[in-house]
């Protein structure tokens, strides 16, 4: 069987990467405007606190909808295609990175951003001199949450037409044919695993040094 | 005439109904070290982040060097005044030069600072420059940390500078050591620091003017010398404790004086007036009544003088005329009387009459070696 397999993967390898991809380009585009939305928006929370127990809520709520629901709605709206896909989600990535960006923000020592005001630093140096580089750690788990997650939605983008590893699932499903299931899950699992590894490479490597030893320390 | 640094005038601060600085006025001079000294929740700090407009009074006004501080804009004003907190404050993602480089760069951009001034400052605050300008905070111990906090303070050449308790989450050790260094900093660079502390013997030590306040308002201001000589009133005193106040209390007679000199009645022979003396080793003896009512002195040379005569007893041969003190007499006019009396010794005398002491040279010098006797003993515990 496992030989059945393996040939699968290997007749249909040009069909393997060309959805991944797609399933990678699809997920990037998704993780950009989530990104490009959640960390503004999460800063902003953080300068009117009381307006985010509101928004976060409703990302919440985004949240909870099953996924093909989501898809379903966006349907009579923007049609079938990328677009929708795209829409639902970045709907799926906000919520992690919102509220990564809002706690990792509101959680910097309050001593330290008083010793920043005290010694004449504006609003926005404050934020980017010191709120963002502290918080920032916290924002890329966030984004790391929000990675795997998008990677694992994409797979459906395919029920709308939009491409992706999705496409070689629904077909192994409709051919009842394990294998072809299998070139399109297997991929899609290692993508989400390798971008959440090199990920964390990443944060590793963008950690300011005086960080890491406090790490260490506590 | 000194430059007034800051000054209050009739700022109140309120939160809701609750009135936390009331109708303060205040002036602090330049270059010296004024410390805001008083119990918790007194207003301290509340008074200090009004200087920097960390906190805005609800009325009134302050001033910097003669300038209303809500002229400049805000972040403008912060960077001309050092800031310096208890919980020290610096960032732990930038290394100790880039922490101390800070305000500078807030005004001019990343390369907007001297590196050998970071170095200077370094070496000022008593680090090695080589081995700390590119660690982090986290590397260092807390003692260390606050020395940075203090050079960071000064990066910008501030002429006024605050701080907050910067001393107090130190230990003991620790702490005296940056007090020391506090002192010896500021008569090289004349800075006048606000300093803040709950800490009596830090305002003592380090202070060249103390402002104690007590719920919103200064109780009195003036010289660490002159509150410990002159404390305004009964809350000051207590906040000052009896031990400082004892310490620096003027002395009185009866602090010094010998509590039970040798004494004989009247009525006693000579011969056995000697013997007593032989045996207490002393070369005079009082003369007092059985109920301690006081009746002269006599000295050895006083009874020798008749000691051939048998008949002759104390009440005898003894002086009467020989000045006396009251104990509660102020020691400053007793010391002329005692440097006159005729063999060093003048008897203290009360109101009714009794007999209570006996003052002589050797208890003045007693005196002038107290202290050092209890920082001996206190050291040798
Ligand atoms: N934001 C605030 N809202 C209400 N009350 C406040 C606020 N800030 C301070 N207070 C009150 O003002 C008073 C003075 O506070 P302040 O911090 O100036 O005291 P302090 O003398 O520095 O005391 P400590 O020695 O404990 O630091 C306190 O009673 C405090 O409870
Ligand atoms: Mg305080």
């Amino acid at each position: 069987m496992v030989n059945e397999w393996l040939t699968t993967f290997a007749d249909r390898w040009t069909d393997i990467v060309d959805s991944s991809l797609q399933h990678i380009t699809l997920s990037l585009i998704a993780l950009f405007w989530a990104i490009l939305i959640a960390v503004p928006l999460g800063i902003l929370l953080t300068r009117y606190r009381k307006l985010a127990g509101l928004v976060m809520g409703i990302v919440s709520v985004l949240q909870t909808i099953p996924s093909l629901a989501l898809l379903g709605f966006l349907i009579p709206v923007f049609g079938i295609g990328s677009v929708p896909a795209i829409l639902a989600m970045v709907a799926y990535a906000l919520l992690p990175i919102l509220r990564n960006t809002y706690t990792g923000i509101l959680d910097v020592d309050a001593p330290l951003l008083e010793a920043g005001r005290g010694m004449g630093m504006t609003r926005s140096q404050q934020l980017r001199m010191v709120e963002l580089p502290l918080a920032r750690p916290m924002i890329f788990a966030g984004i790391r949450t929000a990675t795997v997650m998008t990677i694992g939605v994409a797979t459906l983008a395919s029920f709308i037409g939009a491409g992706g590893l999705g496409d070689l699932i629904l077909r192994g499903i409709s051919m009842v044919d394990t294998g072809v299931i299998l070139a399109g899950a297997i991929p899609a699992a290692v993508l989400a695993i390798l971008f959440d590894l090199l990920l964390a490479w990443v944060d590793r490597m963008v950690t300011p040094k005086g960080l890491r030893i406090r790490k260490e320390v506590n | 005439m000194k430059r007034t640094a800051v000054e209050f005038r009739n700022v109140t601060k309120s939160y809701g109904d609750k009135v936390v600085i009331d109708n303060l006025n205040l002036s602090i001079p330049q270059g010296h070290i004024v410390v805001l000294v008083g119990p918790s929740g007194c207003g301290k700090t509340t008074t200090m982040k009004m200087i920097n407009r960390l906190i805005e009074p609800t009325s009134g006004e302050v001033f910097v060097f003669n300038q209303d501080v809500r002229k400049p804009d805000r972040a403008e004003l912060r960077r001309r005044i050092g800031y310096v907190i208890q919980q020290i404050g610096l960032f732990p993602h930038m290394t100790i030069a880039e922490n101390i480089s800070l305000v500078p760069r807030l005004t001019n951009g990343k390369k907007g600072h001297d590196l050998t001034k970071i170095d200077q400052l370094l070496e000022l605050v008593g680090l090695d420059a080589a081995s700390y300008r590119d660690r982090y905070p986290a590397e260092l111990s807390g003692g260390q940390q606050q020395r940075v906090g203090v050079a960071r303070a000064l990066m910008a050449n501030p002429p006024i500078i605050l701080m907050d308790e910067p001393f107090s989450a130190l230990d003991p050790i620790t702490r005296e050591q940056l007090q020391d260094e506090l002192i010896r900093l500021n008569e090289e660079l004349h800075k006048t620091i606000v300093f803040v502390t709950h800490d009596m013997d830090e305002a003592l030590k380090i202070a060249d003017t103390i402002i104690i306040m007590g719920g919103g308002r200064v109780i009195q201001q003036g010289s660490p010398d002159h509150i410990l000589r002159h404390p305004a009133n009964e809350f000051v005193r207590g906040f000052l404790g009896e031990k400082r106040l004892s310490s620096h209390r003027s002395h009185t007679v009866a602090d010094v004086m010998l509590p039970n000199p040798v004494k004989m009645s009247r009525y006693k022979g000579l011969a056995e007036a000697v013997q007593t003396m032989q045996r207490k080793r002393v070369t005079s003896i009082l003369v007092a009544d059985q109920d301690g009512r006081y009746r002269g002195i006599a000295d050895t040379s006083d009874i020798y003088k008749r000691f051939h005569e048998e008949s002759m007893t104390l009440g005898d041969v003894m002086r009467t005329n020989v000045p006396t003190l009251l104990p509660e007499m102020p020691l400053s006019e007793a010391i002329s009387q005692v440097q006159n009396a005729p063999f060093g010794h003048v008897p203290v005398v009360n109101a009714e009459g009794k007999l209570v002491g006996l003052m002589t040279r050797a208890s003045l010098v007693d005196l002038l070696a107290k202290p050092y006797l209890e920082e001996a003993m206190a050291s040798g515990e």
